[in-house]
């Protein structure tokens, strides 16, 4: 162990893995100082494992019905967190919906920065007219409000899942294209591009290998930050019926379905709001923690 | 001046260029709409030359760039079309809902800012202590919380438990009724319409009904504008004139809430009217848990009677608002800071 930690931290690095490692292990160290980032860090790794053992860890099947047992209050035992108006068990419910959550933030967080990547740093690197009709565009979808343009085109599409997650994308791109194209002006006339240039690669070439990894320390950082406002959104979507159908657990749908009797039966909506609100917690103070430390241009004084 | 002039020209045009693409994209959504618009005037039974004369009374049968001109044109004399939903001008039903909405986001955002600024200097002139981390914990839950959720809980509590407020709705059924044909209406806001008919008991319902869904918008922009305040308060505090205003011996307090906020305003401008901008936006949760009946119930009841007219007409109007608040921050900014001009 000391020794890896000797290798990491040699100042004198033999190999470019090395350097690159040792460059990652410094991050982590100044992190793991940062104890809200660890919190947003280990919620973050929670809702992984959920969602990967969600069978192991349910105690109960997510859709099995049993009226005879419906909306018990929490703290019933064999139902920690209650029953909602199916006799599901709510807890069970939350444990899958972690599932659905991930699966809507991955497609998102694959999706948007890498359409985002692509009209920043084509704008960014070709410039001129280009960049000029790229950012107008990107202007103009930021100047929609995210929820509202969402909603116009989830209607269009028809609600569901795969529909939600292309409505937020199509709405969550542009401020990665803003960054993409930003870090691309500063590289773009770098040495080290008008070499590979005189090499004769094509712009493709350039942009996919030389300029795009130059940007994605950054839009990493911007993906964190963003996913709490994915998870809201979702969740708001899911809430007003036009995400993800039911019976499928998702979070937002859950509050929804409990708050037909939220004066009687208060934990059917409030427990999926909790978990809501601890997994964008945990990606705020992550995102939040990870730009204190890999950009120190903002990190606190 | 002639400098700030020739800014705002280009910054008009700007405007008109982004508008214009706001608009293309709401026709675009409309055109691609799986819901036939003809079909759900006429009904399944119409024949094919009934169906084609409503095509042509809508325009549907022109070619694409006609359609859209006319749709621009239309939309710059303020009309955005008529509702599938009731058969009115979706204008004139926006217009009728929108004050709802604009009264509940101005008191959001003038309860955030209220909190939001003295907490954000509060945090900033105390980094590390106890204050800043409980702004900050604050501020991070704000970012954090479905707003809709937060809704749900605030109503079980303070209206189903301590019933210190009054439920969903604008006004109590009764109140409603004399607002409604009793009362000269000015502005459509009821907390000011009632206020200046004098009507007090009928200001004193509305308070009662608009206080927990604005405290909660105002929670999610004071979540915004004290951690904003707080960093620029922050930088402001760090720079040399602030020093030199010491050593002076002035007092602290004329530091902090003269000296260096006359500098933390100028940016503070754009973040208030950002977040006011979100706050018209977030409204359509808030509305549906509120039974509020503004812009965002306007959408999502449209929504849910496949009404796309209307749909997109509201969301063209967020649109509107949302571009023009953010030019409106980006002139006063010039105005108010002169090194912006440069």
């Amino acid at each position: 162990m000391t020794a890896l930690h000797a290798w990491l931290s040699d100042p004198n690095p033999s190999s470019r893995r090395q350097a690159k490692l040792g460059q990652i292990w410094l991050a982590w160290l100044r992190i793991r100082r940062n104890r809200l980032a660890m919190v947003g860090l280990v919620i973050v790794g929670l809702l992984l494992v959920v969602a990967a053992f969600a069978p192991w860890i349910a105690p109960h099947d997510p859709y099995v019905q049993d009226l005879s047992r419906r909306l018990l209050p929490p703290g019933t035992p064999g139902n920690l967190l209650g029953t909602d108006d199916f006799g599901r068990d709510i807890l069970s419910r939350i444990i899958y919906g972690a599932r659905i959550t991930l699966y809507t933030i991955g497609l998102v967080a694959v999706t948007a920065p890498v359409l985002g990547l692509l009209v920043g740093t084509v704008a960014g690197y070709f410039g001129g007219w280009i960049d000029a009709v790229l950012m107008r565009v990107t202007d103009i979808f930021l100047a929609f409000p995210r929820l509202i343009l969402a909603l116009a085109l989830v209607a269009v599409l028809g609600p569901g899942i795969e529909n939600a997650v292309l409505a937020i994308a199509l709405t969550a791109w542009p401020p990665y294209a803003r960054l993409a194209r930003a870090e691309t002006l500063t590289v773009r006339s770098s040495d080290y591009i008008a070499a590979i240039r005189l090499q004769g690669a094509s712009s493709a070439r350039i942009i996919a290998g030389h300029v795009v990894p130059m940007c994605l320390p950054s839009v990493i950082i911007r993906v964190t930050l963003d996913m709490a406002g994915v998870i809201l959104i979702a969740a708001g979507l899911g809430f007003l019926g036009l995400g993800v159908q039911p019976p499928l657990p998702e979070w937002g749908l859950m509050i929804s379905s409990g708050r037909k009797f939220l004066f009687e039966q208060w934990w059917v909506a409030t427990m999926p709001g909790l978990a809501i609100l601890i997994v964008s917690l945990g990606f705020n103070l992550l995102g939040d923690g990870l730009r204190d430390v890999l950009d120190p241009k903002s990190a606190p004084k | 001046m002639l400098r700030l002039v020739g800014q705002i020209a280009i910054g008009l045009l700007t405007l008109a260029i982004t508008l214009l693409g706001l608009l293309l994209i709401t026709f675009v959504i409309g055109r691609v709409v799986p819901i036939d618009p003809v079909l759900s005037i006429v009904g399944e039974r119409a024949t094919e030359a009934q169906m084609q004369a409503i095509r042509v009374k809508l325009g549907l049968d022109l070619p694409m760039w006609e359609q859209f001109y006319i749709y621009v044109r239309d939309a710059l004399h303020g009309d955005l079309g008529t509702s599938i939903r009731t058969g009115e001008s979706i204008s004139a039903e926006i217009a009728r809902y929108f004050p709802a909405t604009l009264e509940l986001a101005t008191l959001g955002t003038i309860f955030g800012t209220l909190v939001g600024i003295p907490a954000g200097v509060l945090a900033a002139t105390r980094p590390g202590s106890i204050a800043d981390q409980i702004v900050r914990v604050v501020g991070l839950l704000g970012y954090s919380m479905p707003v809709f959720w937060l809704g749900l809980i605030g109503l079980l509590v303070f209206y189903g438990q301590l019933d210190w407020v009054a439920g969903p709705g604008r006004l109590d059924p009764t109140y409603d009724m004399m607002m409604e044909f009793t009362l000269t209406p000015y502005t459509g806001m009821i907390l000011i319409d009632s206020a200046l008919n004098g009507a007090w008991d009928v200001f004193g319902n509305a308070v009662s009904h608009i206080i927990l869904p604005a405290g909660l918008l105002g929670y999610v922009s004071m979540a915004y504008i004290s951690r904003m305040t707080r960093s620029f308060m922050m930088n402001e505090l760090g720079q040399e004139y602030i020093t030199t205003a010491r050593v002076k011996g002035m007092p602290e307090w004329r530091v902090i809430w003269v000296h260096a906020m006359k500098n933390v305003l100028v940016p503070l401008i754009t973040v208030i009217a950002l977040s006011y901008a979100y706050l018209l936006e977030g409204s359509v949760l808030t509305e549906t848990i509120f039974a509020w009946p503004g812009l965002g119930s306007y959408i999502t009841d449209a929504l849910f009677a496949a009404d796309m007219p209307a749909v997109l007409g509201g969301t063209v109007v967020v649109g509107v608002v949302f571009v023009t608040l953010n030019m409106v921050s980006d002139i006063l900014y010039r105005i108010v800071d002169p090194r912006a001009r440069a």
